[in-house]
């Protein structure tokens, strides 16, 4: 399966939640904010969303600015 | 003897705000905003980098500072938006700083997607402070939109070339009700003081003090500027005679004639 994450493409397994993908990626959950296909998703509803191809996710956090 | 500043329902001690960008690592950083106390503190929001470990900002920002994002990166009023979402979904509270910018020379912002971001915002319930070019008719649609304050640039983002904007920010900051809070282009203390005895009711300050050869003294040097600038304000300036004519401070008159 094909899905975007933060612009690039990668290839993940079927039947995967987002909340395993941020595991996955060795994320602090607390530390980050998810959006899928667009829509900000609270961590709350992480687990209920099965990934399918072509989504696209965005994951962000703060940094250095002014 | 000082007022109060309160924006967003929150009472600001510390008219300095500081920006995060810049810094050469995140505990230098830290050392700043625990010298300077600050009660405002910017933040950008970027992408995760999921290939490498990355230290977290927030871990290095004193608890009890208000965070303000700032929508960096936004070329138009809809992206603005949906980074100020991310934002807050982020649970960094509701401030934040609209930055609009399309001119990747000078980084000057546009007014216009800026106010049409701030109409948006607002009415999501955000504590908007956009950042603008100083403007009085735009400052006023602003303020009439419902923004809690204004911040018209200097010079330039990162240019440290100080007020150059001085006639036009001096204007809002007698005619616009919201705090008129100068960012961008401070290049000294001395700069910083001048928008404060102007009547500016803050300054925001982040690459002349984290690019200075002391970041930590630097800022601690800002800090006491702002404080000297607004006391001065507040004190009453003497005002000039307008010509370059003397007046004399000791009696001319006396016992030699």
């Amino acid at each position: 399966m094909k899905i975007k994450i933060n612009g690039g493409s990668e290839n993940v397994g079927s039947n995967l939640s987002l909340a395993q993908l941020i595991v996955d990626k060795k994320l602090s959950p607390e530390k980050i904010v998810v959006e899928y296909n667009l829509r900000v998703v609270p961590a709350s509803e992480w687990s209920g969303i099965i990934i399918s191809d072509n989504d696209s996710i965005e994951i962000l956090s703060f940094l250095g600015g002014g | 003897m000082d007022n109060a500043l309160i924006i967003g329902g929150r009472q600001i001690q510390n008219r300095l705000f500081i920006g995060t960008g810049k810094f050469s690592s995140y505990p230098l950083m830290k050392q700043v905003l625990e010298v300077c106390r600050p009660d405002v503190v910017t933040v950008a929001v970027r992408r995760v980098d999921i290939t490498s470990k990355t230290e977290n900002i927030l871990d290095y920002i004193p608890k009890g500072c208000v965070l303000m994002p700032n929508t960096s990166g936004a070329r138009n009023a809809d992206e603005a938006v949906r980074i100020a979402r991310l934002a807050k979904a982020s649970g960094a509270g509701n401030w934040i700083k609209i930055e609009v910018i399309q001119d990747n020379k000078y980084l000057l912002p546009d007014n216009l997607e800026t106010l049409k971001a701030a109409e948006i915002l607002v009415q999501e319930g955000f504590t908007v402070l956009p950042y603008m070019s100083p403007d009085l008719a735009m400052a006023r649609r602003l303020a009439d939109a419902g923004v809690s304050a204004v911040m018209p640039l200097g010079s330039p983002i990162g240019s440290n070339r100080g007020i150059k904007t001085k006639e036009l920010v001096q204007i809002m900051v007698r005619e616009i009700k919201v705090p008129v809070i100068v960012d961008a282009g401070l290049g000294r203390p001395s700069e910083a003081c001048e928008c404060m005895e102007m009547g500016c009711a803050a300054v925001l300050v982040n690459t002349a003090i984290a690019v200075a050869g002391d970041p930590v003294h630097m800022a601690a040097a800002f800090r006491q500027a702002v404080e000297a600038g607004r006391r001065a304000y507040l004190a009453g300036l003497a005002s000039g005679s307008g010509d370059a004519l003397a007046s004399a401070s000791s009696p001319l008159t006396g016992f030699l004639r």
